[in-house]
């Protein structure tokens, strides 16, 4: 991973519209207790580590099973608001 | 009647066992071998968790000295065991018969270089935590030019055998977290990144201070040692690591990169502790008597430790005992008065 | 770059190199990469500095290549290395040259490995006795050749009719070195330099007048990494890690670069061509690749050795271009003769920069 080449203006832009996405710890909780990730492979966690390293496309694919069931919303340990976080990725990233 | 105790070290824990028992009624006598009071703390800009100018701090514990005598650019010449005393001779000449002596001695900052893949000395974009301290409190440092990116490594000589040191330095998180803030504050357009193995945010409000550093400031918390640093033909730095949450080797380049060099025993000690015969633990500090009960005391009676003397500590917990220390030297006197003489 | 801050590490890490009296063994793959290397060695060491430098024809491979390819059992490898040192004692030496790095690494880590497990120690010497009926011993110094060359690089560089400096402006060349892993990746104290800031090459460049280029990925492995080229399906690594190289010591220009191993300046003189074939990019100027020497062609160049002796015909890169600009006088006509006149044979002509390509 080439952190040169981070796409930091699409991540200024996430950041200014979820700004719990700079809070994460990497717990894992979110992905321990998610619904979807059962039966595909689904974390909110790797997603987020994935943007900072400029892989968007693998972000994208760790959420793309969300059901949005809120699961994640109410294990996260700092409360972040992960279920607007993952629709707000899906707006700016999915933009063609 | 009047008691004579030696202060070895005049960085915080010496000033402030100084300071708790100057109205004891005893004669107190403290050596500092540098040119000025303070020790590590002189150096300091400000202090973690909450950003206390640390020259305030200084000034206060200075000011509370209040007639103590003190001693600088003085060392120990020479340190004899007597029955129930200390036969001290200072590299100024004066003799003392100490009838107990604190060993407020402190600690060496891990000599960077010894980390020869991170190029410190080498690199000229490569600094230390202390280096920016100075940068912070004097604003002169050529290789602090309006950075853009900016890492900083924590365990540098810490929890890492081959540069002799297995333990965590525990200041180091909490204060690269700060040092990362401050200079996002004074470089707001700077992406800057924490290279860490774990985050060890154990003091009060430290974790705090890792969510503003995240929610404020914005910076990137990369979970991996650094593993190699090397100069570009800008001047620039490639640096490698792992993100061990991705599993995946990164690099990066960054123009400025701060080392948080950890807390070894000080060299200078170890003519005094072979004199008194003190034993040291495997990472080179002194062992206390107990690492539970009995954390100020030494193997030898009337021989007393503080602060970093035995390990790394915070600055509270170096005050605390040093003030643990002035009473248990107390304590300690005042049994010896009630002992017949041999 | 803080240049002190390098020469504080430099001294650092010293090692004791005899002047004189050695038993030296060769590679089982520099004669034929690069065939007059090691004859270089041996007669500037011994014809020109007067030196004593013995080798028996009955040494062997010290197995390394099998080692590193998982191929061979530890005792074997370690008897054949208890033979090597042997034949030392045998001939009355007790300081060891080697010519190869691999060589040098494996016989570090079996002399530690010995020092740490005396019993396996005794039982490699009884194999030895029963195998080979030979008296097992140590070496009391264990040098690689390139250890020796920059021993005596003042010596050459008093006798030099060269200088690694451009002919016509009088600037140094700009050189890249790059030491062989097994050097003193393994064991730092073990090379001079140590293993992050090496000088072994640099304090040859520094003494012949050139100008080292220290390089992001300076450290980087040659490419060659045994798995990654002898496992056919593993080359494109090789390959890669060859071009991460090249890509990251382009912006500084390099004349020349030097090695002391003798995979690195095979895969880096070789994957050069591959590189300018499949993609078209060359690292030199004017579409030219950077040529690749061993110490001992430098060492040859910098004494004023006829080029085609030091066999610099057999390189992919051509040198030509260097030598011109060293100033070094050479014979067209007499590149592809042997050292007896007779025809080598013309290779076809697969020199990217030369075949219009561009």
């Amino acid at each position: 991973m080439d952190l040169n080449r981070v796409d930091q203006e699409k991540y200024a832009r996430l950041v200014k519209l979820e700004p719990d996405v700079t809070c994460c710890i990497g717990c894992g909780s979110c992905t321990a207790s998610c619904s979807a990730g059962v039966f595909s492979r689904t974390s909110l966690r790797s997603a987020l580590l994935a943007l900072q390293n400029g892989k968007e496309q693998e972000a994208l694919s760790l959420l793309g099973a969300c059901m949005f069931c809120g699961k994640c919303l109410m294990v996260c340990p700092r409360g972040l608001n992960t279920r607007h976080m993952i629709l707000s990725i899906h707006k700016i990233y999915s933009e063609t | 009647m009047k008691k004579n105790i030696l202060i070895i070290g005049g960085g915080p824990a010496g000033l402030e066992a100084a300071a708790s028992l100057k109205h004891s009624g005893n004669n107190i006598i403290l050596i500092e071998k540098s040119h000025q009071l303070g020790g590590h703390l002189a150096r300091w800009d400000r202090l973690f968790p909450d950003g206390i100018r640390a020259r305030e701090v200084l000034d206060k514990m200075i000011a509370s000295l209040d007639g103590v005598n003190y001693f600088t650019d003085t060392d120990i010449a020479q340190i004899n065991i007597l029955d129930r005393s200390y036969s001290v001779i200072l590299s100024n000449g004066i003799s003392v018969l100490a009838d107990a002596v604190l060993m407020a001695t402190g600690f060496d900052l891990f000599d960077a270089r010894k980390k020869e893949e991170y190029g410190y000395g080498i690199y000229d974009q490569v600094i230390t935590n202390a280096d920016l301290e100075d940068w912070f409190r004097t604003r002169e440092d050529s290789r602090i030019d309006h950075p853009k990116r900016i890492g900083f490594v924590h365990c540098v000589g810490s929890r890492d055998e081959k540069s002799g040191c297995r333990a965590c330095s525990k200041v180091c998180c909490a204060t690269a977290v700060k040092q990362a803030c401050e200079i996002k504050a004074e470089f707001p357009d700077a992406q800057v990144y924490c290279f860490y193995m774990d985050l060890r945010m154990f003091g009060k409000h430290y974790e705090d201070l890792y969510l503003k550093a995240q929610k404020e400031y914005g910076i990137r918390f990369i979970r991996g040692r650094v593993s190699e640093v090397a100069e570009q033909i800008d001047k620039t730095l490639q640096v490698k690591a792992e993100d061990t949450l991705s599993s995946k080797p990164l690099k990066v380049t960054l123009d400025l990169l701060v080392l948080m060099s950890g807390i070894r025993p000080s060299q200078n000690l170890e003519p005094v502790r072979k004199a008194l015969q003190l034993a040291k633990d495997d990472d080179g500090f002194i062992n206390e008597r107990d690492a539970v009960y009995e954390l100020q005391k030494t193997s030898m009676p009337g021989l007393f430790v503080a602060g970093a003397v035995t390990g790394p500590k915070t600055l509270p917990d170096t005050l605390a005992e040093a003030r643990a220390a002035a009473l248990q030297i107390l304590s300690y006197l005042a049994d010896n008065d009630k002992k017949p003489a041999k | 770059m803080i240049y002190e801050g390098k020469k504080k590490i430099w001294s650092d890490y010293q090692k004791e190199i005899p002047d004189d009296h050695y038993f030296y063994v060769r590679s089982c793959i520099r004669q034929s990469f690069f065939p007059a290397s090691e004859a270089t060695f041996l007669d500037i060491t011994r014809n020109r500095l007067g030196k004593d430098i013995f080798e028996t024809e009955h040494h062997t491979t010290c197995g390394g290549i099998a080692y590193h390819s998982d191929t061979i059992p530890q005792e074997t490898v370690m008897t054949i290395v208890a033979r090597q040192f042997a034949l030392m004692k045998k001939y009355g030496y007790e300081n060891y040259v080697c010519s190869c790095i691999t060589s040098f690494g494996l016989y570090s880590e079996i002399l530690e490995t010995w020092h740490e497990f005396p019993e396996l120690q005794e039982k490699i010497a009884r194999l030895l006795k029963e195998s080979c009926g030979l008296e097992f011993a140590k070496p009391k110094y264990l040098i690689h050749a390139s250890d020796l060359i920059y021993k005596y690089r003042n010596l050459i560089a008093a006798q030099a009719k060269f200088k690694l400096v451009n002919a016509k402006t009088g600037e140094p060349l700009r050189v890249v070195e790059h030491i062989g892993c097994h050097y003193s990746k393994m064991f730092p104290s073990k090379g001079v330099g140590g293993a992050e800031y090496p000088y072994v090459l640099t304090g040859m460049i520094d003494a012949w007048g050139g100008e080292v280029i220290d390089y992001p990925e300076r450290r980087h492995c040659c490419g060659f990494g045994f798995r990654q080229y002898f496992i056919k399906g593993n080359r494109s690594y090789s390959l890669s890690n060859t071009h991460k190289k090249f890509e990251s010591m382009e912006p500084y220009k390099p004349d020349m670069i030097i090695t002391n191993c003798p995979g690195c300046p095979y895969f880096l003189d070789r994957w050069q061509y591959v590189i300018a074939e499949s993609s078209g990019k060359t690292y030199g100027p004017d579409g030219q690749g950077i040529p690749v020497f061993t110490y001992e062609e430098v060492a040859g160049l910098v004494m004023g050795y006829d080029p085609w002796d030091l066999g610099l015909q057999t390189h992919q890169v051509p040198v030509e271009p260097l030598l011109d600009k060293l100033g070094i006088p050479y014979d067209p006509a007499k590149k592809y003769l042997g050292k007896n006149g007779k025809d080598l044979g013309k290779p076809e002509d697969t020199c990217f920069c030369c075949s219009g390509i561009i």
